[in-house]
């Protein structure tokens, strides 16, 4: 038995056998082959192959999960024995003298932009398995040993380096039991994602991918930040038990999912969820969200080969914004730079990403990129009570820049004869300091802001929060911190507007009582925060924390500041 | 020979139906069967080829088979359409 420990990154406990989650490098150079045939033979070689391991996941999905769940794997071997998809490929071998990888490469990539730009959200969704079946066949062609998070089908435990959005996309609920990497914070976006899959998590571990072997049993601790490998039966016995703990006190909360958010003497303030993808609504509801309070569009950016249509991200925020009934949706307009890549956009490498072209920089620049996406907003916004805000704004120019070109694009959609809500408020991002000490300027043009503390602390911090040698300087408690957040809370009041918050912070319980306190009007928070939350204001004067966080900003440091409020749980 | 029908299955043609629909066409090896709509004709034993003609409720599609078992072909591809609920004859 040993024990790593690493950053509680999604609360719960876990106990199963290990998986281990590697990435091919599917880089395909084009090759000038001579022996056609041997080529050719190959491909069907790596054909056959591949329709033996679909056979025998489709047998085994009809055994154990049915029918309708194996039917996607009779499709897939359908494509395989497809001759519009084989007969170009061994044309383009005889023809052109490549290379069967290449080859496949290049007809597979027409499927899958055909199906991208189909009208229906179903038959775009089918790019996903053009290209499932695509890496399936190369991992034969190129020699690759390699089983998608997707193909899980028992309990596990998923150990990997770090976490795509697109492998944390397919991890499947039903098995995979909780996840471990080597690196990654509290913020990164594998710890993100695991909230709202509600997948116990540990993650920033260093090692644990060397440590553990695939098939060892694994416990994740997700509330303290352990992960133990072969534990004895005993201390399996001990986690089953805080499992268990775990679940009462889970149980417990949700009796709170369709109560208002009320303080002890009566304020209501709202609670609000993060999601990346249609998909997190359902557990927005179920932890019994009044709004999402941060919507972000880059996951449907990420993970693919190219710029999501108009189409495409209009369905998706349609699908948002008529599963949440009318509640309010904040979506950030697309925020990439910083630790968040678009390989297909071919960014230049930068010395200090988060201090550059990205977000709303970006957008401005590349308004090719940035009108489509304010298009497909413009459109959803008639199916639910739409806000959009923009990422990074520094100053009150790049605001109106960014408000003309949506101002611009509505105009344009009304004249097409399209149907634009007259109701969308429009806000911004509080997370650069010159924008939280301008913040009075900024709220007579506004709607509402959202104060991102994750970006904002490393902002006036000026620490990385990426970097672990410095992270003792994210500070969310820091008065500095806390200062600014009164400025923007008050500078939106007096103009009578709202203040949200979308950053971690939002949801975390020594902050809450000083956020209340200082008068914040929306907290937006991983789903899995939002009862815990609730029962906490629940039980907390509005009046009385509003004294405590007058203290609070007299103080000198975070320690203080965590000390005044660990003294009212007293 | 061919048979026009009206999709109504309000999701269009899925993978699952265009699947029913390949594997059944392949059967008939001295057939040739293809799907046509809007303008697009495209060969009925290719699962790419049926999903690529984006087909969603309303739209009208013709099944066609020529050779030696178009007759039988015809019937057995109908009586998918009927039985998926994905359309009714057209006429």
């Amino acid at each position: 038995m040993s024990k790593i420990s690493g950053i509680a990154a999604s609360a719960g406990i876990a106990v199963a056998r290990a998986f281990i989650l590697e990435h091919p490098d599917y880089s395909i150079a084009k090759a000038v082959i001579t022996d056609t045939e041997a080529e050719v033979a190959k491909l069907n070689d790596a054909l056959e192959k591949s329709k033996a391991e679909l056979t025998a996941i489709k047998e085994r999905t009809l055994a154990e999960l049915g029918e309708k769940k194996a039917e996607i794997f009779e499709s897939h071997l359908l494509i395989l024995e497809d001759p519009e998809l084989i007969s170009p490929v061994i044309d383009k071998i005889r023809e052109e003298l490549v290379n069967a990888d290449y080859a496949l490469n290049v007809v597979a990539a027409q499927f899958i932009e055909m199906f991208e730009n189909m009208k229906s959200a179903y038959l775009q969704e089918r790019a996903a398995d053009m290209r499932d079946v695509t890496k399936r066949v190369l991992n034969h062609l190129l020699g690759i040993h390699y089983i998608s998070p997707a193909e899980i089908s028992e309990e596990t435990i998923v150990i990997a380096e770090d976490l795509t959005p697109s492998d944390t996309a397919q991890l499947n609920r039903q098995y995979v039991k909780g996840f471990t990497t080597n690196i990654g914070g509290r913020t990164s976006h594998s710890a993100i994602m695991a909230r709202s899959l509600e997948i116990p998590a540990v993650v920033g571990t260093k090692s644990v991918l060397s440590q553990v072997k695939a098939g060892d049993l694994v416990i994740v601790d997700g509330l303290n930040g352990d992960v133990i490998i072969n534990p004895t039966d005993d201390v399996v016995a001990e986690y089953k038990k805080k499992q268990e703990a775990y679940n009462l006190q889970i149980a417990e909360w949700k009796k709170l999912r369709d109560e208002p958010t009320v303080s002890a003497d009566g304020k209501h303030v709202e609670l609000a969820a993060n999601i990346g993808t249609p998909n997190d609504v359902n557990g927005v509801i179920d932890n019994g969200g009044e709004a999402v309070g941060l919507y972000r569009t880059e996951f449907l950016y990420m993970g693919r080969d190219k710029l999501p249509s108009e189409e495409v991200q209009y369905n998706a925020y349609r699908t948002v914004l008529e599963n949440m009934k009318g509640k309010p949706v904040v979506v950030r307009t697309l925020d990439i730079g910083g630790d968040k890549e678009l390989p297909y956009l071919d960014l230049p490498k930068e010395m200090n990403p988060f201090l550059g072209y990205r977000a709303i920089r970006l957008c401005l620049d590349r308004q090719d990129i940035f009108r489509t996406q304010l298009r497909a907003l413009l459109r959803a916004s008639v199916h639910g009570d739409l806000r959009i805000m923009f990422p990074m704004i520094a100053t009150l120019g790049e605001f109106r820049a960014a408000r003309d070109l949506l101002l611009e694009e509505k105009s344009k959609l009304i004249a097409e004869g399209k149907e634009v809500s007259e109701n969308i408020q429009l806000g911004i991002m509080v997370e650069i300091p010159s924008t939280a000490v301008l913040a009075d300027q900024f709220a007579k043009e506004v709607d509402f802001f959202s104060i991102g503390t994750n970006d904002l602390i490393q902002y006036t911090m000026a620490a990385d929060r990426m970097n672990e040698q410095v992270s003792y300087l994210y500070q969310p408690y820091n008065p500095a911190i806390l200062r600014l957040v009164k400025i923007v809370i008050d500078a939106a009041h007096a103009e009578g507007k709202w203040t949200g918050m979308c950053g971690e912070m939002a949801g975390d319980s020594t902050a809450i009582p000083l956020l209340l306190g200082l008068g914040l009007d929306e907290f937006s928070m991983s789903a899995t925060s939002i009862l815990p939350a609730r029962s906490q204001i629940s039980k907390l004067s509005a009046a009385d924390m509003k004294e405590l966080a007058a203290k609070a900003l007299q103080l000198g440091t975070a320690e203080e500041v965590a000390a005044l409020v660990q003294s009212i749980n007293k | 020979m061919q048979t026009t029908f009206r999709i109504i299955d309000e999701d269009g043609i899925h993978a699952r139906p265009a699947t029913a629909l390949v594997n059944t066409a392949t059967k008939f090896k001295g057939t040739e069967a293809f799907a046509e709509a809007k303008g697009k004709k495209v060969t009925l034993k290719s699962i790419l080829g049926v999903l690529s003609l984006g087909l969603e409720a309303g739209d009208t599609l013709t099944l066609i088979t020529e050779g030696s078992e178009e007759a039988e072909a015809l019937n057995a591809l109908q009586e998918i359409m009927v039985k998926e609920g994905l359309g009714e004859v057209h006429e």
